[in-house]
Protein backbone atom coordinates (compact mmCIF):
# COMPACT_ATOMS: atom_id res chain seq x y z
CA UNK A 1 0.00 0.00 0.00
CA UNK A 2 1.59 3.48 -1.16
CA UNK A 3 -0.34 6.73 0.29
CA UNK A 4 2.43 8.95 -0.59
CA UNK A 5 0.40 10.28 -3.63
CA UNK A 6 -1.86 12.34 -0.82
CA UNK A 7 0.65 14.88 -0.03
CA UNK A 8 0.13 15.97 -3.50
CA UNK A 9 -3.57 14.58 -4.05
CA UNK A 10 -5.19 15.89 -1.16
CA UNK A 11 -6.51 19.32 -2.42
CA UNK A 12 -8.04 17.10 -5.09
CA UNK A 13 -9.91 14.93 -2.72
CA UNK A 14 -11.00 17.96 -0.83
CA UNK A 15 -12.42 19.66 -3.94
CA UNK A 16 -14.23 16.83 -4.95
CA UNK A 17 -15.98 16.25 -1.64
CA UNK A 18 -17.35 19.98 -1.86
CA UNK A 19 -18.69 18.91 -5.38
CA UNK A 20 -20.75 15.74 -3.72
CA UNK A 21 -21.28 17.86 -0.69
CA UNK A 22 -23.05 20.71 -3.15
CA UNK A 23 -24.67 17.62 -5.19
CA UNK A 24 -26.16 16.46 -2.50
CA UNK A 25 -27.50 19.62 -0.80
CA UNK A 26 -29.45 20.84 -3.63
CA UNK A 27 -30.51 16.78 -4.44
CA UNK A 28 -31.71 16.46 -1.37
CA UNK A 29 -33.38 20.48 -1.33
CA UNK A 30 -34.97 20.02 -4.85
CA UNK A 31 -36.16 16.56 -4.11
CA UNK A 32 -38.06 16.89 -0.66
CA UNK A 33 -39.27 19.94 -2.06
CA UNK A 34 -40.93 17.67 -5.40
CA UNK A 35 -41.68 14.99 -3.08
CA UNK A 36 -43.85 17.21 -0.85
CA UNK A 37 -45.46 18.20 -4.00
CA UNK A 38 -45.74 14.48 -5.71
CA UNK A 39 -47.02 13.11 -1.85
CA UNK A 40 -49.91 15.36 -2.14
CA UNK A 41 -50.67 14.40 -6.02
CA UNK A 42 -50.62 10.73 -4.61
CA UNK A 43 -53.32 11.12 -2.25
CA UNK A 44 -55.12 13.59 -4.34
CA UNK A 45 -59.00 12.81 -4.46
CA UNK A 46 -58.52 13.30 -8.33
CA UNK A 47 -57.91 9.73 -9.47
CA UNK A 48 -55.97 10.69 -12.78
CA UNK A 49 -53.85 13.12 -10.40
CA UNK A 50 -53.14 10.01 -8.36
CA UNK A 51 -52.39 8.57 -11.28
CA UNK A 52 -49.47 10.47 -12.95
CA UNK A 53 -47.78 10.78 -9.55
CA UNK A 54 -47.89 6.48 -9.05
CA UNK A 55 -46.61 6.10 -12.77
CA UNK A 56 -43.74 8.61 -11.87
CA UNK A 57 -43.03 6.95 -8.55
CA UNK A 58 -43.02 3.83 -9.75
CA UNK A 59 -40.72 4.47 -13.28
CA UNK A 60 -37.85 6.19 -11.08
CA UNK A 61 -37.76 3.50 -8.82
CA UNK A 62 -37.92 0.82 -11.19
CA UNK A 63 -34.81 1.77 -13.10
CA UNK A 64 -31.48 2.44 -12.54
CA UNK A 65 -30.50 5.75 -11.36
CA UNK A 66 -27.19 5.60 -13.61
CA UNK A 67 -29.63 5.34 -16.51
CA UNK A 68 -31.80 7.92 -15.26
CA UNK A 69 -28.38 9.97 -14.76
CA UNK A 70 -27.57 9.34 -18.49
CA UNK A 71 -30.83 9.97 -20.26
CA UNK A 72 -31.79 13.40 -18.58
CA UNK A 73 -27.84 14.65 -19.53
CA UNK A 74 -28.52 13.34 -23.17
CA UNK A 75 -32.16 14.12 -23.52
CA UNK A 76 -31.54 17.45 -21.98
CA UNK A 77 -28.84 18.03 -24.90
CA UNK A 78 -31.14 16.64 -27.69
CA UNK A 79 -33.94 18.83 -27.14
CA UNK A 80 -31.52 21.45 -27.79
CA UNK A 81 -31.06 22.50 -23.97
CA UNK A 82 -27.29 22.35 -23.01
CA UNK A 83 -26.73 22.59 -19.28
CA UNK A 84 -23.91 22.81 -17.33
CA UNK A 85 -23.16 19.20 -15.97
CA UNK A 86 -23.64 20.04 -12.44
CA UNK A 87 -27.11 21.45 -12.77
CA UNK A 88 -27.99 18.46 -15.09
CA UNK A 89 -26.05 16.50 -12.23
CA UNK A 90 -28.56 18.06 -9.74
CA UNK A 91 -31.58 17.85 -11.41
CA UNK A 92 -31.42 14.18 -12.07
CA UNK A 93 -30.29 13.48 -8.35
CA UNK A 94 -33.94 15.78 -7.58
CA UNK A 95 -35.86 14.10 -9.89
CA UNK A 96 -34.75 10.64 -8.48
CA UNK A 97 -34.57 11.73 -4.60
CA UNK A 98 -38.27 13.14 -5.55
CA UNK A 99 -39.74 9.58 -5.86
CA UNK A 100 -38.26 8.18 -2.81
CA UNK A 101 -39.20 11.04 -0.99
CA UNK A 102 -42.92 11.33 -2.13
CA UNK A 103 -43.19 7.53 -0.85
CA UNK A 104 -41.77 8.67 2.74
CA UNK A 105 -43.90 11.72 2.78
CA UNK A 106 -46.76 9.76 1.92
CA UNK A 107 -46.46 6.89 4.69
CA UNK A 108 -45.85 9.88 6.74
CA UNK A 109 -49.28 11.53 6.60
CA UNK A 110 -50.73 7.97 6.52
CA UNK A 111 -49.25 7.16 9.26
CA UNK A 112 -51.19 10.46 11.37
CA UNK A 113 -54.30 9.65 13.01
CA UNK A 114 -57.66 10.70 10.96
CA UNK A 115 -58.66 12.48 14.01
CA UNK A 116 -55.80 15.07 13.75
CA UNK A 117 -57.41 16.27 10.26
CA UNK A 118 -60.85 16.14 11.46
CA UNK A 119 -60.10 18.59 14.34
CA UNK A 120 -58.88 20.49 12.05
CA UNK A 121 -61.82 20.43 9.54
CA UNK A 122 -64.50 20.39 12.08
CA UNK A 123 -62.60 24.65 13.25
CA UNK A 124 -62.94 25.43 9.90
CA UNK A 125 -59.79 24.92 8.53
CA UNK A 126 -59.27 24.42 4.92
CA UNK A 127 -57.39 20.95 3.53
CA UNK A 128 -54.06 23.36 2.52
CA UNK A 129 -54.33 25.05 6.04
CA UNK A 130 -54.74 21.45 8.43
CA UNK A 131 -52.12 19.89 6.28
CA UNK A 132 -49.45 22.88 6.55
CA UNK A 133 -50.23 23.25 10.14
CA UNK A 134 -51.67 20.02 11.96
CA UNK A 135 -50.26 17.20 9.43
CA UNK A 136 -47.12 17.89 7.69
CA UNK A 137 -45.64 19.19 11.13
CA UNK A 138 -46.31 15.81 12.58
CA UNK A 139 -45.64 13.47 9.81
CA UNK A 140 -42.02 15.76 9.37
CA UNK A 141 -41.01 14.74 12.77
CA UNK A 142 -42.08 10.84 12.42
CA UNK A 143 -40.09 11.27 9.08
CA UNK A 144 -37.09 12.23 10.09
CA UNK A 145 -35.07 9.36 10.33
CA UNK A 146 -36.29 8.11 6.87
CA UNK A 147 -35.45 11.88 5.48
CA UNK A 148 -31.71 10.99 6.69
CA UNK A 149 -31.27 7.77 5.36
CA UNK A 150 -32.50 9.63 1.83
CA UNK A 151 -29.64 12.13 2.64
CA UNK A 152 -27.42 9.34 2.70
CA UNK A 153 -27.93 7.37 0.03
CA UNK A 154 -27.82 10.72 -2.08
CA UNK A 155 -24.49 11.41 -1.31
CA UNK A 156 -23.74 8.00 -1.97
CA UNK A 157 -25.49 7.75 -5.37
CA UNK A 158 -24.26 11.26 -5.91
CA UNK A 159 -20.82 9.22 -7.00
CA UNK A 160 -22.61 7.85 -10.15
CA UNK A 161 -22.99 11.85 -11.83
CA UNK A 162 -19.06 10.75 -12.40
CA UNK A 163 -20.40 9.43 -15.29
CA UNK A 164 -22.09 13.06 -17.08
CA UNK A 165 -18.19 14.55 -16.13
CA UNK A 166 -18.84 16.10 -13.33
CA UNK A 167 -15.39 16.81 -11.16
CA UNK A 168 -16.86 15.36 -7.88
CA UNK A 169 -15.05 12.88 -5.61
CA UNK A 170 -15.64 9.66 -7.61
CA UNK A 171 -14.56 11.46 -10.96
CA UNK A 172 -11.57 13.05 -9.26
CA UNK A 173 -10.45 9.80 -7.66
CA UNK A 174 -10.64 7.93 -11.03
CA UNK A 175 -8.58 10.78 -12.77
CA UNK A 176 -5.69 10.42 -9.91
CA UNK A 177 -5.98 6.05 -10.52
CA UNK A 178 -5.50 7.20 -14.01
CA UNK A 179 -2.66 9.77 -13.56
CA UNK A 180 -0.37 7.68 -10.79
CA UNK A 181 -1.04 4.10 -11.98
CA UNK A 182 -2.71 2.79 -8.72
CA UNK A 183 -6.27 0.92 -8.68
CA UNK A 184 -6.92 0.47 -5.37
CA UNK A 185 -5.18 3.13 -3.12
CA UNK A 186 -7.11 6.32 -4.21
CA UNK A 187 -10.41 4.71 -3.71
CA UNK A 188 -9.90 3.62 -0.46
CA UNK A 189 -9.27 7.17 0.47
CA UNK A 190 -12.34 8.20 -1.76
CA UNK A 191 -14.25 5.49 0.75
CA UNK A 192 -12.92 6.99 3.62
CA UNK A 193 -14.18 10.27 2.73
CA UNK A 194 -17.25 9.24 1.95
CA UNK A 195 -18.03 7.85 5.06
CA UNK A 196 -16.41 10.48 6.91
CA UNK A 197 -19.55 12.64 5.66
CA UNK A 198 -22.32 9.89 5.88
CA UNK A 199 -21.47 9.00 9.16
CA UNK A 200 -21.10 12.74 10.48
CA UNK A 201 -24.62 13.51 8.90
CA UNK A 202 -26.15 10.43 10.46
CA UNK A 203 -25.09 11.57 14.07
CA UNK A 204 -26.04 15.11 13.20
CA UNK A 205 -29.59 13.72 12.46
CA UNK A 206 -30.03 11.45 15.46
CA UNK A 207 -29.03 14.94 17.64
CA UNK A 208 -31.68 16.51 15.50
CA UNK A 209 -34.26 13.67 16.16
CA UNK A 210 -33.24 13.53 20.00
CA UNK A 211 -34.02 17.26 20.36
CA UNK A 212 -36.95 16.93 18.87
CA UNK A 213 -38.01 14.13 20.87
CA UNK A 214 -37.57 15.44 23.79
CA UNK A 215 -39.57 18.53 22.92
CA UNK B 1 -81.25 26.09 14.06
CA UNK B 2 -80.35 23.24 12.72
CA UNK B 3 -82.72 21.34 10.31
CA UNK B 4 -82.13 18.00 9.13
CA UNK B 5 -84.79 16.34 6.55
CA UNK B 6 -84.50 13.11 4.81
CA UNK B 7 -80.89 12.36 5.98
CA UNK B 8 -79.57 8.78 4.30
CA UNK B 9 -76.03 7.53 4.25
CA UNK B 10 -74.85 4.50 3.10
CA UNK B 11 -71.37 3.18 3.15
CA UNK B 12 -71.92 1.07 -0.51
CA UNK B 13 -75.01 -0.91 0.33
CA UNK B 14 -74.89 -1.13 3.57
CA UNK B 15 -77.64 2.05 5.00
CA UNK B 16 -76.29 3.44 8.48
CA UNK B 17 -78.91 6.21 8.33
CA UNK B 18 -82.25 5.70 6.97
CA UNK B 19 -84.13 8.65 6.94
CA UNK B 20 -83.67 11.09 9.98
CA UNK B 21 -86.05 14.15 10.36
CA UNK B 22 -85.33 16.75 13.55
CA UNK B 23 -85.24 20.15 14.27
CA UNK B 24 -82.73 21.68 16.95
CA UNK B 25 -84.07 25.03 18.14
CA UNK B 26 -81.76 28.00 19.03
CA UNK B 27 -80.40 26.86 23.10
CA UNK B 28 -81.54 23.59 22.92
CA UNK B 29 -79.87 20.44 24.41
CA UNK B 30 -79.68 17.65 22.75
CA UNK B 31 -78.87 13.98 23.84
CA UNK B 32 -78.51 11.69 21.15
CA UNK B 33 -78.72 7.40 23.02
CA UNK B 34 -78.66 4.26 21.20
CA UNK B 35 -76.80 0.85 21.03
CA UNK B 36 -73.88 0.75 19.26
CA UNK B 37 -74.12 0.71 15.46
CA UNK B 38 -77.39 2.60 15.45
CA UNK B 39 -76.12 5.43 13.29
CA UNK B 40 -75.62 8.35 16.34
CA UNK B 41 -72.47 9.36 16.05
CA UNK B 42 -73.07 9.13 11.90
CA UNK B 43 -75.71 11.52 12.88
CA UNK B 44 -73.64 14.09 14.36
CA UNK B 45 -71.13 13.51 11.91
CA UNK B 46 -73.49 14.63 9.25
CA UNK B 47 -74.08 17.70 10.64
CA UNK B 48 -71.07 19.40 10.08
CA UNK B 49 -70.22 17.29 6.90
CA UNK B 50 -67.44 15.33 8.47
CA UNK B 51 -69.21 12.68 7.19
CA UNK B 52 -71.01 12.92 3.06
CA UNK B 53 -74.74 12.57 4.24
CA UNK B 54 -76.15 10.26 0.94
CA UNK B 55 -79.41 11.86 0.78
CA UNK B 56 -81.22 14.65 2.34
CA UNK B 57 -81.01 17.91 3.42
CA UNK B 58 -79.42 19.93 6.29
CA UNK B 59 -79.82 23.34 7.46
CA UNK B 60 -77.85 25.29 9.38
CA UNK B 61 -78.87 29.02 10.76
CA UNK B 62 -80.81 29.35 7.49
CA UNK B 63 -78.29 28.24 5.05
CA UNK B 64 -77.63 25.04 3.32
CA UNK B 65 -75.15 22.97 5.18
CA UNK B 66 -75.71 19.83 2.30
CA UNK B 67 -75.25 21.71 -1.05
CA UNK B 68 -72.71 21.96 -3.44
CA UNK B 69 -71.88 25.25 -3.53
CA UNK B 70 -71.99 25.36 0.52
CA UNK B 71 -69.54 27.75 2.27
CA UNK B 72 -68.49 24.10 4.73
CA UNK B 73 -65.68 26.15 6.28
CA UNK B 74 -67.77 28.95 7.13
CA UNK B 75 -70.29 26.56 8.93
CA UNK B 76 -67.56 24.43 10.51
CA UNK B 77 -66.45 28.00 12.21
CA UNK B 78 -70.01 28.12 13.67
CA UNK B 79 -70.14 24.81 14.95
CA UNK B 80 -67.78 23.25 16.92
CA UNK B 81 -67.27 19.25 17.70
CA UNK B 82 -65.72 17.64 20.62
CA UNK B 83 -64.32 14.36 19.85
CA UNK B 84 -64.41 10.55 21.94
CA UNK B 85 -60.67 10.80 21.31
CA UNK B 86 -60.19 14.14 22.40
CA UNK B 87 -57.93 14.77 18.64
CA UNK B 88 -55.79 17.33 20.64
CA UNK B 89 -52.90 18.88 18.36
CA UNK B 90 -49.61 17.21 20.03
CA UNK B 91 -47.05 19.24 18.52
CA UNK B 92 -48.84 22.33 19.88
CA UNK B 93 -49.00 23.91 23.81
CA UNK B 94 -52.24 23.89 24.82
CA UNK B 95 -52.45 27.89 24.28
CA UNK B 96 -51.70 27.07 20.61
CA UNK B 97 -54.10 24.98 19.99
CA UNK B 98 -56.54 27.50 21.15
CA UNK B 99 -55.51 30.25 19.30
CA UNK B 100 -54.52 28.49 16.25
CA UNK B 101 -57.81 28.56 14.55
CA UNK B 102 -58.86 32.21 15.46
CA UNK B 103 -55.66 33.84 14.50
CA UNK B 104 -55.75 31.86 10.97
CA UNK B 105 -59.60 31.87 10.21
CA UNK B 106 -60.97 35.20 11.95
CA UNK B 107 -57.61 37.12 11.88
CA UNK B 108 -57.66 37.62 15.24
CA UNK B 109 -54.35 39.11 16.46
CA UNK B 110 -52.48 36.60 18.66
CA UNK B 111 -53.14 38.98 21.95
CA UNK B 112 -56.95 38.82 21.22
CA UNK B 113 -56.84 35.21 20.50
CA UNK B 114 -54.72 34.60 23.56
CA UNK B 115 -56.86 36.39 26.22
CA UNK B 116 -60.55 34.50 24.77
CA UNK B 117 -58.28 31.39 25.37
CA UNK B 118 -57.14 31.95 28.16
CA UNK B 119 -60.32 33.22 29.83
CA UNK B 120 -61.77 29.74 28.14
CA UNK B 121 -58.72 27.86 29.57
CA UNK B 122 -60.15 29.41 33.21
CA UNK B 123 -63.74 28.36 32.91
CA UNK B 124 -62.69 25.46 32.16
CA UNK B 125 -60.22 24.42 35.27
CA UNK B 126 -57.04 24.58 33.44
CA UNK B 127 -55.26 27.83 32.70
CA UNK B 128 -52.24 26.46 35.02
CA UNK B 129 -51.86 24.16 31.68
CA UNK B 130 -51.29 27.01 28.88
CA UNK B 131 -48.04 26.30 28.22
CA UNK B 132 -47.89 22.24 28.99
CA UNK B 133 -48.13 19.71 25.71
CA UNK B 134 -50.92 17.50 25.40
CA UNK B 135 -49.22 14.75 25.87
CA UNK B 136 -48.49 15.80 29.91
CA UNK B 137 -52.22 15.68 30.37
CA UNK B 138 -54.92 13.49 31.75
CA UNK B 139 -57.77 12.07 29.54
CA UNK B 140 -59.92 14.82 31.77
CA UNK B 141 -57.89 17.35 31.20
CA UNK B 142 -57.47 17.24 27.25
CA UNK B 143 -61.08 16.70 27.10
CA UNK B 144 -61.85 19.99 28.85
CA UNK B 145 -59.01 21.78 26.67
CA UNK B 146 -61.08 19.95 23.35
CA UNK B 147 -63.89 21.57 24.77
CA UNK B 148 -62.09 24.73 25.20
CA UNK B 149 -60.61 24.68 21.85
CA UNK B 150 -63.83 24.33 20.02
CA UNK B 151 -65.41 27.18 22.21
CA UNK B 152 -62.35 29.31 21.36
CA UNK B 153 -63.93 30.21 17.63
CA UNK B 154 -66.89 30.94 19.52
CA UNK B 155 -69.57 28.99 18.15
CA UNK B 156 -73.06 28.94 18.00
CA UNK B 157 -73.70 25.06 18.48
CA UNK B 158 -71.11 22.59 19.69
CA UNK B 159 -71.71 18.45 18.90
CA UNK B 160 -70.28 16.25 21.20
CA UNK B 161 -69.31 12.79 19.98
CA UNK B 162 -69.38 10.19 22.92
CA UNK B 163 -67.09 12.73 24.77
CA UNK B 164 -66.66 10.84 27.55
CA UNK B 165 -66.29 7.32 26.23
CA UNK B 166 -62.51 7.38 26.29
CA UNK B 167 -62.49 8.19 29.73
CA UNK B 168 -61.26 6.66 32.67
CA UNK B 169 -64.58 6.31 35.34
CA UNK B 170 -62.95 8.90 37.72
CA UNK B 171 -62.38 11.52 35.02
CA UNK B 172 -66.23 11.44 33.04
CA UNK B 173 -67.32 13.67 36.08
CA UNK B 174 -65.16 16.75 35.32
CA UNK B 175 -65.97 16.79 31.58
CA UNK B 176 -69.58 16.73 32.02
CA UNK B 177 -69.25 19.26 34.51
CA UNK B 178 -67.60 21.29 32.43
CA UNK B 179 -70.96 20.28 29.58
CA UNK B 180 -73.24 21.43 32.06
CA UNK B 181 -71.99 24.93 32.88
CA UNK B 182 -72.15 25.29 28.83
CA UNK B 183 -75.76 23.65 28.68
CA UNK B 184 -76.78 26.22 31.68
CA UNK B 185 -74.78 28.98 29.94
CA UNK B 186 -77.78 28.72 26.91
CA UNK B 187 -74.65 27.21 24.36
CA UNK B 188 -77.07 24.61 21.72
CA UNK B 189 -75.82 21.45 21.84
CA UNK B 190 -76.40 17.97 20.28
CA UNK B 191 -74.66 15.35 21.96
CA UNK B 192 -74.18 11.54 21.35
CA UNK B 193 -73.89 9.78 24.71
CA UNK B 194 -73.86 6.55 26.82
CA UNK B 195 -74.09 8.92 29.96
CA UNK B 196 -77.63 8.02 30.94
CA UNK B 197 -77.63 10.26 33.75
CA UNK B 198 -75.81 13.22 32.34
CA UNK B 199 -78.71 12.88 29.77
CA UNK B 200 -81.72 12.76 31.85
CA UNK B 201 -80.41 15.62 33.72
CA UNK B 202 -79.23 17.96 30.66
CA UNK B 203 -81.20 17.16 28.60
CA UNK B 204 -83.86 19.61 26.96
CA UNK B 205 -85.05 16.78 24.39
CA UNK B 206 -83.52 13.10 24.14
CA UNK B 207 -83.13 11.00 20.82
CA UNK B 208 -83.02 7.29 20.91
CA UNK B 209 -81.86 6.21 17.61
CA UNK B 210 -81.94 2.81 16.50
CA UNK B 211 -81.53 0.77 12.53
CA UNK B 212 -80.21 4.11 11.17
CA UNK B 213 -83.61 5.97 12.53
CA UNK B 214 -84.96 8.07 15.75
CA UNK B 215 -86.71 5.13 17.07
CA UNK B 216 -88.71 7.67 19.83
CA UNK B 217 -88.14 11.51 21.15
CA UNK B 218 -88.95 13.40 23.68
CA UNK B 219 -88.14 14.90 26.98
CA UNK B 220 -85.97 12.93 29.29
CA UNK B 221 -89.40 12.08 31.36
CA UNK B 222 -91.05 11.07 28.50
CA UNK B 223 -88.34 8.59 27.34
CA UNK B 224 -86.98 7.44 30.42
CA UNK B 225 -89.86 7.04 31.95
CA UNK B 226 -92.64 6.37 29.98
CA UNK B 227 -90.56 5.49 26.84
CA UNK B 228 -93.89 4.39 23.98
CA UNK B 229 -91.35 1.86 22.21
CA UNK B 230 -90.86 -1.68 22.73
CA UNK B 231 -87.05 -1.07 21.60
CA UNK B 232 -86.20 1.93 23.67
CA UNK B 233 -87.80 0.00 26.80
CA UNK B 234 -85.57 -2.93 25.97
CA UNK B 235 -82.45 -0.52 25.19
CA UNK B 236 -83.08 1.06 28.66
CA UNK B 237 -83.71 -1.54 30.34
CA UNK B 238 -80.41 -3.17 29.48
CA UNK B 239 -78.16 0.04 30.24
CA UNK B 240 -80.06 1.56 33.19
Amino acid sequence: MDFSFLSEYWPQFMHGAWLTLQLSFFGVLFGTALGIVIALLRISKIGIVRFIATVYIEIVRGTPMLVQIVIIYYGLTNFGINLPGFTSGVIALSLNSAAYMAEVFRAGIDAIDKGQNEAARSLGMTHGMALRHIILPQAFRNMLPAIGNEFIVIIKDSSLVSTIGIAELMYRTDTIRNSIYLPLEPLLVAAAVYFVMTFTLSKLLGALERKLKTQ
Amino acid sequence: MINVRGLRKSYGKNEILKGIDTDIRKGEVVVVIGPSGSGKSTFLRCLNRLEEPTEGEIMFEDKLVTGRQSDLNAIRQRMGMVFQQFNLFPHMTVLDNLTLAPRKLKKLTREKAEAIALSLLSSVGLADKRDAYPVRLSGGQKQRIAIARALAMQPTVMLFDEPTSALDPEMVGEVLDVMKKLAADGMTMVIVTHEMGFAREVGDRVLFMDGGVIVEAGTPEEVFERPREARTRSFLSKVL
